[in-house]
């Protein structure tokens, strides 16, 4: 079966000037070299410290940001070759859900007013037909129609994000980018949204990226999760492989530093020497392996690809040159 | 028996805001003992933050105010303390630190003045001595090449450096007790990793009391002794970290862990949740806080609040608090 969204070769460079005339002096690979397939219907999370470039590939894919070379394909479309209108009109199947509620709806339109906008700017249906979608598209998050003529201002976080979930789901998309959608939730209300996504993704057989730097969360919500480090995919698996054989040293390493909450199991935890190298000047080779407890001389010339280590549908695919 | 470090009774603090007088604690209660660690948890809004600040002298005053209770370090009240009098206990008794360690430093003095400057204030070192022992310091924290990286600047640093100089400046004059309020929050997992490596190794060789307030579960159950989970101004249950996650008392504590995601081996079909969201403080429900949330609320819970009960060295405050036929596992208290 064809994915949904396939992308190939992603790159993202952002210029990075300096000097006195501010020459540009370098690139900054945010996002480099950056392939893989989500299917229709299926959750691809994507995981991650800050600054490994995660939330950019999620706006390079919208082209919220404009990538610098590759490829975005949509059920068969070229994102990436869109002009200007045909991209707006776009949009309309792909939509992204922010991390940070308050600073995402305006706090000058009331819930009614923010669900109708997509559909008037897309000109889509009747003002009847809309205020009709409206209250179903409240009825689907959860949330009764007496809020309709409230402000952002008069809700909790999760009522904001259960409203930012209702906006982007407007215009029936085919695809959503959620950008730590949960992250600034409490925990017994992020187990709501989480529920909210994982239904409204089995019932309206949407796709998802998932962006998270919560590795339990992304586990829970996932079919496929892809590890990010220094702007390149190190491992790709389904989330139940992943997690039970982490390949890549880094996914090890990350996976064994979360803390369990269960007191008095003491995990034999990796212990990650220094920090991330700076993404102005990455180092030769493996993009890792100045951190990496197994590096081997080979890690420093040669860049390991991103290769399959059993096939099958969802292949488990490491870029390391142990294996 | 020993006695406390730090015993908090009865705490209430209020804050006057646009929408009316706001009681962001109301009557908490909990003792710190010499040498542990222990854990003030709970959500957004809950006043694990008012309380700690509290205890340092730091509520902002208007609009903020302690309305009754006490704070005893040692025996010492220090409620109704002036703030000059504060100023010798804040840094040399107890010693904070932050979220944020990039806006809790001052970004025009270099690493060295500032941790110098305190140990001059509070030590009555030579600047040489202090500067001496400030390097000594980083050196505990794992900074490496500590006598080059004390003249760099805070933006010099990366967010868990920060935090590890952050530390070794919070204890560079031996305080008595630690109030680290979400150390880890704003770092990535490796990195939070190392600081609460750091917290805990530190915390047993100078033998130093921590007060850990945080969101999350997964750091208390690895950093804490014991823990006392706050909802809504007020404690619901305080028990010894391994009784607390083995066998929670409160109906919340129990909802709370069973809605954390966690790495597991199979996937669920949904993620267990608690009903509803944290009450607004000005608009609290009659009875129980948690009662609107609570599967085991009754008609005695919406008409009565309960009290926190204290049962050997487990307390709750619930009127139909979780029983265990086994013993709890807790450790030799």
């Amino acid at each position: 079966m064809k994915p949904l969204l396939d992308i190939r070769n992603l790159k993202k460079h952002f210029p990075v000037r300096g000097g006195f005339f501010r020459r540009v002096v370098g690139q900054l690979k945010a996002v480099d070299d950056v392939s893989f397939r989500i299917p229709r219907g299926q959750t691809f999370g994507l995981v991650g410290e800050s600054g490994c470039g995660k939330s950019t590939l999620g706006r390079a894919i919208l082209r919220l940001h404009e990538p610098t070379s590759g490829r975005v394909m949509l059920d068969g479309t070229d994102i990436t070759a869109l002009d200007r209108r045909e991209l707006v009109a776009q949009r309309r199947n792909m939509q992204i859900i922010f991390q940070d509620p308050y600073a995402s709806l305006s706090p000058r339109r009331t819930v009614m007013q923010t669900l109708l906008e997509p559909m008037e700017i897309h000109r889509i249906g009747t003002p009847d037909s809309r205020r009709r979608k409206v209250l179903e598209l409240l009825d689907i998050v959860g949330m009764s129609s007496k809020i309709l003529h409230r402000y952002p201002h008069e809700f909790s976080g999760g009522q904001r994000q259960r409203i930012g979930i209702a906006r982007a789901l407007t215009l029936d998309p085919k695809f959503i980018v959620a950008d730590e959608a949960v992250s600034a939730l409490d925990v017994s209300v992020q187990s709501q949204v989480l529920n909210l996504i994982a239904r409204l993704q089995r019932e309206m057989h949407l796709s998802f990226l998932f962006i998270s730097h919560d590795l339990a969360v992304v586990q829970h919500i996932s079919h496929q999760v892809g590890v990010m480090y220094l702007g390149k995919l190190v491992e790709i698996a389904p989330a139940i492989d992943l997690y039970r054989d982490p390949r890549h040293p880094y996914t090890r390493a990350l996976l064994s530093a979360i803390p369990v909450p269960e007191p008095g199991r003491k995990s034999k935890r990796i212990i990650l020497e220094g920090d991330v190298p700076s993404p102005l000047n990455p180092p030769s080779g493996c993009p890792f392996r100045t951190r990496c407890p197994e590096a081997m001389p080979v890690c420093a010339e040669q860049l390991p690809d991103l290769k399959a280590i059993h096939d099958g549908d969802d292949p488990h695919q490491v870029a390391c040159h142990l294996y | 028996m020993t006695s406390p470090l730090l015993r908090v009774r009865d705490l209430v603090v209020e804050f006057s805001t646009e929408r009316g007088l706001v009681r962001a604690i109301d009557g908490v209660s909990f003792d710190i003992m010499p040498g542990e660690t222990l854990g003030l948890v709970g959500e957004s809004g809950c006043g694990k933050s008012v309380t700690s600040l509290a205890i340092l002298g730091l509520i902002p005053s208007p609009p903020g105010r302690i309305v009754s209770g006490s704070i005893q370090l040692q025996g010492r009240e220090l409620t109704g303390l002036s703030e000059a009098e504060y100023r010798h206990i804040r840094g040399k008794e107890i010693s904070m630190i932050f979220q944020e360690p990039m806006t809790a430093f001052n970004p025009v003095f270099s690493i060295a003045t500032q941790m110098i400057d305190v140990l001059v204030r509070h030590q009555g070192m030579s600047r040489r001595q202090a500067r001496n022992r400030a390097i000594e310091m980083l050196a505990l924290v794992g900074i490496p090449a500590p006598e080059k990286r004390i003249d760099e600047y805070p933006h010099q640093m990366s967010g868990g450096m920060r935090q590890r100089v952050m530390i070794a400046m919070a204890l560079s004059c031996n305080p008595k007790l630690l109030l680290a309020d979400e150390p880890t929050t704003a770092l990535d997992v490796t990195t939070q990793a190392q600081v609460l490596e750091q917290i805990v190794k530190l915390q047993e060789e100078l033998g130093t009391s921590v007060v850990l307030v945080t969101h999350d579960l997964g750091v208390v159950a690895e950093a804490c002794d014991r823990a006392v989970v706050m909802y809504a101004g007020r404690v619901a249950e305080e028990a010894p970290i391994r009784c607390l996650f083995e066998q929670p008392r409160h109906p919340y504590t129990e909802g709370l862990l069973k809605s954390i995601p966690r790495i597991r081996e199979e996937k669920l079909p949904e993620l267990p949740t608690i009903p509803g969201s944290v009450p607004d403080l000005l608009h609290l429900p009659p009875g129980c806080r948690f009662g609107d949330r609570c599967y085991k609320a009754d008609e005695i819970c919406h008409r009565r609040e309960p009290r926190l009960e204290l049962r050997s060295d487990i307390a709750v405050a619930c009127h139909h608090p979780n029983t265990y036929a086994a013993p709890a596992p807790c450790p030799e208290s």
